[in-house]
């Protein structure tokens, strides 16, 4: 990792961004507007699951519209990462902060992969007013947790500098 | 202006700014816990101006999606005030005197007066738009407005972290 990061930080590309002083804020913030579009997609989800949002909406329709914001936002959230990363690679990837953020990052797309793949499967069991149950409710109040500690350790990663 | 200083560097004497100011993990912690907030005002409240833009949501009609979802993004600007307002307590003449910190809460503001009129103006008539796929020109553009200040406020709100010098 040590070895990627040196060589990365001596790439064009890296130098290229790191060089453009603006250039960073603007992708941070780009990150962070992202970031907006997948908290909120998260929680209105969530909250229809919990059944205190959203209730005139079936569980379908609340995970057709929010659903495809949660993989778009990612790929913007990839790509501005990407480039954060590139500019200052030993900022981010020598990083513990950064190391539990993607760790918790693979958790939570594959909880949404599931969740989707179990909307698919059990339409009934999805079908409207249904009570969810106990289990179903932890999982939902987790899994927003989830993308918010995603969150918190990338703040961090500002302030658990290692090189 | 000699009587605002005084008053922030009476505020940044306090034993609550001392403490954000020295501990190891309180500023970070408040700080993320602002970028949340932040982030589920910003989104919570994007719903709701893709919808006055005609751009999504469109099965719901508006005055039933905003009622479900604002009261959410009054939660969360709530809970940003609070972890903003303890972040400018660590550094108040700092914040203070930021240019950054300033256009953002002069973005707040505006966004703010955005949502007035659009209540007190905009909103009466919205019986007659309020299931209609096209919203009128008004509402269309208080949606724009709200959207843009607020893609403003993450803009400058990030822009301070890089331009206040470190504690």
């Amino acid at each position: 990792m040590q070895a990627l990061a040196q060589w990365l930080a001596a790439t064009p590309a890296s130098r290229g961004i790191a060089g453009a002083l603006w250039l960073i804020p603007v992708l941070q913030a780009v990150h962070i507007l992202a970031i907006a579009a997948v908290l909120s997609a998260v929680m209105l989800v969530d909250l229809r699951i919990l059944q205190v949002a959203g209730r005139s909406q079936t569980m379908a329709e609340t995970a057709r519209r929010f659903v495809p914001w949660i993989w778009a936002s990612l790929i913007v959230l990839a790509a501005t990462g990407l480039l954060l990363i590139i500019g200052e690679p030993k900022r981010s990837l020598l990083n513990p902060a950064f190391q539990l953020k993607m760790l918790l990052l693979a958790l939570a797309i594959a909880v949404t992969v599931a969740f989707q793949s179990s909307l698919r499967r059990n339409v009934a069991s999805w079908r409207d007013g249904a009570p969810r149950g106990v289990m179903m409710s932890a999982l939902a109040v987790l899994t927003f947790l989830l993308w918010c500690a995603i969150a918190v350790a990338g703040r961090w990663i500002a302030y658990l500098q290692v090189y | 202006m000699e009587s605002i200083t005084a008053l922030l560097q009476s505020i940044e004497r306090t034993g609550a700014a001392t403490f954000i100011k020295e501990s190891t993990w309180a500023f970070p912690m408040t700080e993320s816990i602002h970028v949340i907030a932040i982030a589920l005002v910003v989104g919570t409240i994007a719903t709701v101006d893709l919808r006055l833009l005609g751009l999504a949501s469109m099965r719901r009609a508006y005055g039933e999606l905003s009622r479900d979802v604002l009261p959410w993004t009054w939660g969360a600007f709530a809970l940003a005030a609070l972890t903003g307002a303890l972040m400018f307590v660590s550094q108040p003449v700092a914040y203070f005197a930021n240019t950054a910190f300033r256009i953002k809460l002069l973005i707040l503001l505006l966004a703010g007066i955005n949502m007035l009129v659009f209540q007190l103006i905009t909103h009466r008539g919205v019986a007659k738009w309020d299931r209609a796929a096209t919203v009128p020109l008004p509402g269309m553009l208080a949606g724009a407005l709200s959207l843009g200040f607020w893609i403003a406020v993450v803009f400058f709100g990030r822009r301070i972290g890089f331009t206040m010098s470190p504690v």
